[in-house]
Order: C-alpha cells, then structure tokens, then sequence
C-alpha cells in the first residue's frame, strides 16, 4: 500500500500541510474558515510539525501493517482494512478511553479537544494523494509504497 | 486445514485476522461458552453506567464472520479437549475435530472465601452477562460494596455510583490501583473517587456477609471493624486464569497455560492465547500472565499466524492500562514499581493543583516505564521509548522527556530510518 513518508532532510517546517490537513477535514473545506471558525469547534490537524532547533518533520499515522492501536482499542473503533491496508476509524463506536493514544509509538493519535473522541489520520480517503503531500513545496513528505 | 478457537473473547478476534492474513480459505470454528459475539469487554463499565448501548458493544461489523468464513458455536460448552485424537468434546456430547486448536478461554473472577457469600445479592463485573445482571438490578439498588480497588472494582464501583447508588470500595491492599500504578497516581484517583462521592477504605477487607432471615445480603462487617449497611456486594478482585480444561488435557501449567514465543503449549497443534495464558513478557524477560487487552489481541493474532503456517515470533508483553475517572485521565506503562536498590532511576513531576502528575522509570541508558495522570498526550511517545529500548544517554533527551517534549526527531537516525522512512536522514 502507499503511504506517507518524511525526510526531515527536506523539511523546511513550513506547516502547510498541517494547514491542508485542517482544510481537508474542515466542513467548509476552506482554510480561513476553518482556521477561523472551526477550529474553535475542535478541528485540528491530524499531522503534526515536530521541531528540533532547525530540523524540522511533519509525522502523521504510519498505517502500521500490525498497528499497535488497534490491538488496544476496546470498541472495535480502530480497525486494519484488510483490502486497502488503511487504519480506519469510526467516531461513533469510539469511546475515548485513550488506549489506543498510549499504545501508539508514533504518537499519532490525537485527542479531540473537546469531544471525548480521538483524531487520526485516514490518508485522506476522497483524494488520490492526501493533502499534506499534494501541500509540501520542498516534496518532503511523499506517497509511494516502499 | 481446519482451524478452531475456544473463546471469543478480543484473542479469537486477534486470532481470527492472524489466521486469515496467511490462509484465505480454510474453516475456522469459535466455541465460546458466552452466547454473544464478541463485544469490548472493557466496555462493560461503560454499558453499566448507560454511555453505551447495546448496539456499540460489538467489537467487528456483524458481517465479519461471515466475511472471514467463520463459523461461531456460542452458548456452547467445552468440556474435554483429546489432544491424542486431536477432537473437543462440547457439552453436549458432540465431538469436534481440529487440526489447529487455540485455548483463548479467558479468565474467571477471583473469589476469596467469605462467611455468607453464598446466597443472592453477590454480583461480578468480568463478563456482559454479569453487567446485563447489574444493570437489571441496579434500580433497586440503595448501597453497595465493591470488593477490590483495582481497574475493574474502580469501574464497577464508578457505573454504579453512576446510576445513582451509594458506593464503598473495599481494597485489601493500603492503596487502590495498587498493580497497575503508583502511590501517587493511586493517591489521586482516590481524591477524585471520594471528592465526588464514592467511599474508599484501603487496608482492609470484607469479613462476612450479614443476611436477614430471608437471606438478603444486609451488610458487611470489614476486617477493621467497620459495618457497611448494603444491598448487594460486588466482587470485582480480578481474574485468574481459566486453565481447567488445559490441566485436564495434560498441558503444561504454571499460572496460565505456558507457551512460547510462537503461542503453542507443550502438545503440538494446541496453542494459547489471551488472559488465560502465560507467555513472554518482554520487560522481565520471562513468561507471566499480564491479563490486559492489548496482549491478548496480540497473542491471539501472533497464534493466529502460527496457526496458520507462519514462523512468527510473539513481540512480548507489555504492561499498559488506560482509565479515566470522572474526566482525570491516567495511564501507566510497563515498570511503574520498580523494586528498592535494583539500580532504577525514577524521575516525579506533580502538580497538585493541576491534578498533573507524570513519573519516569529509567534503568541505565533506558526508559521502562512511566505513569502519567491528567496530561497523558505524549503516552505514545514514552511507549515508543520503552517498547523499542531506545536508549536515552544523552543529558538532553532525558531532560526534554522529563519535561514532556521528547521529538521524534530525538531518535537515533538509524532507529527513525527503521520505524519512519528508511530514506530519511535527519540533519
């Protein structure tokens, strides 16, 4: 399957594809409205820039071919696609119990801020390449099997 | 080929996916003595407390046995497994062949003896059934005794209070949570449980069930001398494991039924997974039963592959518990109690006021545990510290992870390149 690969090498830190990642899953799908306005209402990115003085990586969800989150969802809101390879979620069985936030090594599990749900990458399903990669100018985050 | 589980708890499932990922087609049949498919067992409490309703308790679609061409016996017994003649015999007489067999039978709630437990009005919280019979009963409830102030007592005692009952914890040990995290993060989930309304005597424990003439549960007298006046009593100590039909069989048993790296027991074709068995533990570096959720998926999908032909090793448990009460989330990871004079290194960060509290278990060069209450968004990246032993020798790092800033980018180039992008390079 393909997924979403940094090299911090490349990183320049810019944040845009935290920007796209919060225009993709906003409702209005526009930046200044859901910077503005929907982000008050809990929107957040699923990526996140980490920063080391000047080394910078933008890291979201690996799509574990074991993922350590799934083993320790208890609702069953976490599962492996078998076909598409993908971690899916579904909000409405998630009980915010944070296992799966504790057992991610990659720290990419979020938390709402204020439902009691978590937030995490689905390497945006309605597009051919997720917005975080389409966004990057310097091709530091890339969509490729490998 | 063909493939049969007992138990159908979160090990079948871990099993079921294991199996399937190498072999598309054989049969697969689960006997499970509870007559629901599975359902998150953590979700109980939940359940209890009427946050989730029958309709979310499953753990996979309603299609996925049929998606995964897999048959279910629930409600059935198993009463004999015959290695010799690779067969289980189900209550009923019936016989089942199998050519790979998983004992995922789970675990069963620990009661210790107590004068006027036998009778009505005694209660568990391991299973949905049990729940099913709180929730029924629960309106009639005034007050109640839990028995056992570990994860499971807690949750059972924080539905209840919930549902508008009077609550006593009862804990043998002189502080609750007292396995799965420390004196502090105990201390403050005590706080949270009593400031709201729960009562919690720790030290001490139920010596007799008083009963009227009828022999309705009245009362509790504790060790201390204490008498609670209450209308049921819960046993929620915890669960030891459930080896009967593993020791009738001649499988080898310390606690659990012992297996290893790859999940098969000392008879060939039988393996075991899950709360009933005893498998690798990565920190102490030896076998041991660490009954909670995640080990038991990942046993059960490790056996799962092993079932199925494939030589793959079993990563070893970890220790890691996840509870929230009233909004104070908590979390602990791997070693959290490390023993006196063994060379642990432990580095505490509280703040009272803030209901923050974060611990960090160091041994050399490594993290092996942590306990964090209340700011618990970083818990990923101290399991990825523990979980993949990267060592922590630089000053900085180590005051970065005291801090809650530990990166990614704090990894070794080559460790990032392995669990990252083998083409990264950070600099």
């Amino acid at each position: 399957m393909k997924r979403v690969f940094i090299n911090p090498e490349f990183c320049i830190g810019c944040r845009l594809c935290e920007l796209a990642c919060l225009t993709e899953h906003s409702q209005s799908k526009d930046l200044i409205l859901a910077y503005r306005d929907e982000v008050a209402s809990g929107l957040l990115p699923r990526n996140r820039v980490e920063e080391k003085g000047y080394i910078t990586a933008s890291l979201t969800c690996r799509h574990c071919e074991d993922p350590y989150c799934v083993r320790a969802c208890i609702s069953g809101a976490l599962q492996k696609d078998p076909e598409t390879g993908r971690v899916t979620y579904d909000e409405d069985q998630c009980v915010g119990c944070w296992s799966c936030l504790m057992a991610c090594p990659f720290g990419s599990i979020k938390r709402h801020p204020i439902k009691e749900k978590i937030v995490k990458c689905d390497l945006c399903p309605d597009r051919s390449v997720p917005a975080c990669v389409s966004s990057c100018p310097n091709q530091a985050l890339t969509f490729e099997e490998k | 080929m063909k493939y049969v589980i007992i138990g159908n708890g979160v090990s079948s499932i871990g099993a079921i996916e294991g199996i399937r990922k190498i072999d598309k087609q054989s049969e697969i049949l689960v006997i499970s003595e509870e007559g629901f498919l599975t359902y998150g067992r953590p979700l109980i409490s939940y359940f209890l407390a009427g946050k989730v309703g029958d309709e979310r308790l499953a753990l996979r679609s309603s299609d996925f046995y049929s998606k995964n061409n897999v048959q279910t016996m629930l409600g059935s017994k198993v009463i004999e497994i015959l290695p010799e003649e690779k067969k289980i015999v189900v209550k009923d007489k019936q016989e089942v062949s199998y050519d790979k067999l998983l004992i995922a039978t789970g675990g069963t709630p620990f009661c210790p003896p107590i004068k006027g437990l036998e009778g009505d009005g005694i209660y568990f919280f391991t299973t949905l059934n049990h729940a099913k019979q709180l929730d029924a009963v629960c309106p009639k409830l005034k007050k109640v005794v839990v028995i056992g102030g570990g994860l499971i007592g807690l949750k059972a005692a924080e539905s209840l209070f919930d549902r508008g009952v009077k609550v006593s914890i009862v804990e043998l040990a002189p502080r609750v949570l007292s396995s799965a995290f420390d004196e502090v993060a105990g201390k403050i989930v005590a706080n949270r449980l009593t400031s709201v309304g729960l009562s919690i005597f720790c030290g001490t424990t139920v010596k007799e069930i008083q009963r009227d003439d009828a022999g309705k549960v009245k009362g509790v007298f504790l060790e201390n001398g204490t008498y609670l006046e209450v209308d049921a009593v819960i046993v929620a100590i915890g669960v030891v494991p459930n080896i009967e039909l593993a020791q009738k069989a001649g499988l080898e048993i310390n606690r659990g039924i012992l297996v290893d790296k790859f999940l098969t027991t000392s008879k060939d074709d039988i393996f075991a997974a899950g709360d009933v068995a005893e498998a690798w533990d990565k920190l102490i570096n030896d076998n041991r039963v660490i009954p909670i959720w995640p080990n038991a998926y990942a046993q059960g999908y490790a056996a799962g592959q092993n079932m199925a032909g494939a030589k793959r090793e079993y990563e070893g448990g970890l220790p890691m518990n996840s509870i929230g009460f009233y909004g104070l989330p908590t979390i602990s990871i791997g070693l959290v109690n490390p023993p006196e004079g063994k060379g642990f290194q432990i580095e505490m960060m509280v703040d009272e006021e803030r209901e923050v509290y974060r611990k960090l278990v160091f041994k050399g060069d490594y993290l092996v545990g942590c306990v964090l209450v209340g700011d618990i968004d970083m818990a990923g990246r101290y399991a990825g510290y523990i979980r993949f032993q990267i060592p922590v020798k630089d000053l900085n790092l180590k005051n970065n992870l005291k801090q809650n800033k530990a990166t990614y980018l704090d990894w070794p180039e080559e460790v990032f390149q392995q669990f990252w992008n083998k083409d990264a390079r950070i600099r």
